[in-house]
């Protein structure tokens, strides 16, 4: 079963990369507001809102 | 369309469309001894016509309005329209095949009309032409939506969307041609891999710009699950795909693995494609339209980023419950056991917390036929799930495997859960996207609904004892020790289940086509519904000015 040493490697750095991902989101502040972030989804104009100034191109 | 283009975007496709054709005509040139040519010309043809649809409208005028102040969803008008174009030829295929099961005089004596060649064609069509069709539309829409930003790019969708159909019909032209790898779900050969490996990558990339750009600091949940399945799915094509061309001018070519390590690669692809493509995707869906259409936030939305994570470590692990009693070794089949059982908690989370968001609104439930395509999809999602986790574990399995107990719940699973919440979204979305006022007509939702229901019911109650059935015979000792039943024995015994599943399946096919004629009415007839009152107001609350009596 010599398939294990690349099966399971690159599935524990898949794993690693979404424990990183997840990192990421608690460093990024993205778990402070969850009922708004639920609730936020169902109010919207249907436009973008203007673009951000670093977006400007 | 081509009018939402600047000129520059113009040439960048006409660029990308010439350096395809040539990569075609090189293929058509070095396989011209091999089916593989054929499908050099259709890259040929496919790319060529795309050259000259955009070359025609090169000069034309160009985008005078600020894009920025608006969606892009002419990439997802044209996704949707695929998506139910090949949801209606590979159900008919399914149909098609399930009647060659019960009355193989079907196949017409041809060799393109087999079993082994229209199977895949069914398989992948639904997968992947109606499946990934829609993921990558509704992706299109949510990601804009959640992030409040346009598209990032307006080439990369239709690059990504047009590309991937062009993957679909070489996978699905080439089954007929007998080209196949014979791995299941990942059948095409190694030049239409290498091609989905370089639309994928632009997919990804295009999430990723396209998230960078928004306006809104949080990201949505659904995001994350169109995210997992674009990411997820690249890297396990790659792995499974790798293959030694046997010469470059012919399709056929050879796995890097052999024997029960190709089995085992296989596997872990052939499941994180149920996890990723067919239930990550969706789930992405179900965690967006069902909240906007019952108009309620999502019961727990801490829990649906709970659950989000649970299939992101779990799932990836659970691929060798595919093998059991075979030449893998028991731990490994220990393993795919265990994690599969442990999937059933972040799934049964996401399924009872979309039956707890419409906890309330039953009455929505009871009167939208577009909501409840979605609510049952969640129910079919926590069954089929079950189901999976159970039909996992080895004792279970040894009665399952290799019957048809195991394609009544991949059936389960697709045509109530995936077929379903897809159908439910595209109602949800249609509507919105070509501005209309509502769909054409209510009642063939409810017809659809219906006839997607009874059939799933058929279907699936058919498998269930055809499989039972079958897997007991096989089991069955005579008192001398010898088995009691042939296997022709078993594939009378199956014959009448053979019958019910065709129906189930003619049902359901009858729905989609209803839903199709209807969405294709909706665009055509609907009026259009502008989002404006058409009448003068003057208070906040859009009251008539002029009383209407008067």
């Amino acid at each position: 079963m010599t398939i294990l040493y690349l099966l399971i490697p690159v599935t524990i750095l898949m794993g690693l990369t979404g424990l990183g991902a997840f990192f990421w989101t608690l460093k990024s502040h993205q778990y402070e507001d969850l009922a708004g972030d639920a609730e936020r989804i169902l109010h919207d104009d249907d436009t973008p809102m203007p673009p951000r100034k670093e977006n400007v191109r | 369309m081509m009018e939402r283009l600047t000129v520059a975007e113009r040439q960048q496709a006409m660029l990308i469309t010439a350096v395809l054709a040539l990569a075609g005509l090189i293929l058509a040139i070095a396989g011209r001894n091999d089916p593989m040519g054929v499908h050099g010309w259709m890259t040929l043809f496919f790319a060529g016509g795309l050259f000259f649809v955009v070359g025609n409208a090169l000069y034309a005028a160009e985008p005078t309005e600020d894009r920025t102040t608006s969606y892009y969803d002419d990439p997802t008008k044209v996704g949707i329209l695929l998506s139910l174009f090949w949801a209606v030829v590979a159900m008919g295929m399914g149909v098609w095949v399930a009647a060659q099961l019960a009355w193989p005089d079907l196949r017409f004596d041809a060799a393109w009309s087999s079993f082994g060649r229209i199977r895949p064609v069914h398989t992948s069509g639904v997968i992947f032409g109606f499946g990934g069709n829609a993921l990558i539309a509704t992706s299109y829409h949510v990601m804009q939506r959640t992030s409040r930003a346009r598209l990032a790019g307006h080439v990369s969708p239709w690059f990504v969307l047009l590309g991937f159909n062009l993957f679909c019909i070489i996978a699905a032209s080439g089954y007929l041609m007998g080209i196949t790898q014979s791995k299941e779900y990942a059948e095409p050969e190694w030049y239409a891999d290498i091609w989905l490996v370089i639309v994928w990558v632009s997919y990804f990339v295009l999430y990723m710009r396209t998230l960078a750009r928004r306006n809104e600091p949080h990201i949505y949940v659904a995001n994350w699950y169109y995210m997992a399945f674009i990411l997820v799915v690249a890297m396990l094509h790659i792995v499974n795909n790798l293959a030694v061309p046997a010469s470059f001018s012919a399709a056929k070519s050879y796995s890097a693995f052999s024997g029960v390590q190709d089995a085992m690669t296989q596997w872990w692809y052939g499941h994180n494609a149920v996890a990723f493509f067919l239930t990550s995707g969706f789930l992405g869906m179900l965690y967006y339209f069902l909240p906007k259409r019952a108009e309620r936030p999502i019961y727990s939305y801490r829990l649906s980023i709970l659950s989000f994570w649970g299939i992101v470590f779990f799932y990836i692990w659970a691929g060798s419950h595919h093998l059991h009693y075979t030449a893998v070794p028991q731990w490994v089949q220990t393993l795919g056991m265990t994690f599969s059982v442990m999937l059933l908690v972040p799934s049964w989370a996401s399924a009872g917390n979309a039956l707890m968001t419409l906890n309330g609104a039953w009455g929505k439930v009871r009167d939208d036929a577009t909501l409840r395509f979605m609510m049952v999809a969640a129910v079919f999602y926590g069954l089929s799930t079950f189901e999976g986790s159970f039909m996992a574990v080895r004792a279970v399995n040894s009665l399952s495997h290799y019957t048809d107990w195991t394609v009544g719940h991949v059936h389960a699973g697709a045509m109530g859960w995936v077929a379903l919440i897809t159908f439910g979204s595209i109602y949800a979305l249609v509507p919105i996207l070509w501005r209309r006022e509502s769909m054409y007509s209510w009642k063939l939702v409810e017809w659809h609904f219906w006839l997607a229901l009874i059939g799933t019911v058929i279907y699936v109650f058919a498998m269930w004892n055809s499989g039972i059935i079958q897997g007991l015979m096989w089991r069955t000792y005579t008192e001398s020790g010898t088995l009691a039943y042939s296997f022709t024995d078993s594939l009378v015994a199956m014959h009448p289940y053979y019958v019910a599943r065709t129906i189930g399946g003619a049902f359901f096919l009858t729905g989609a086509i209803i839903g199709a004629f209807n969405v294709i009415m909706t665009i055509r007839r609907v009026r259009q519904d502008t989002h404006e009152l058409d009448y003068p107001t003057k208070s906040e609350a859009g009251e008539p000015a002029v009383p209407v009596a008067e």
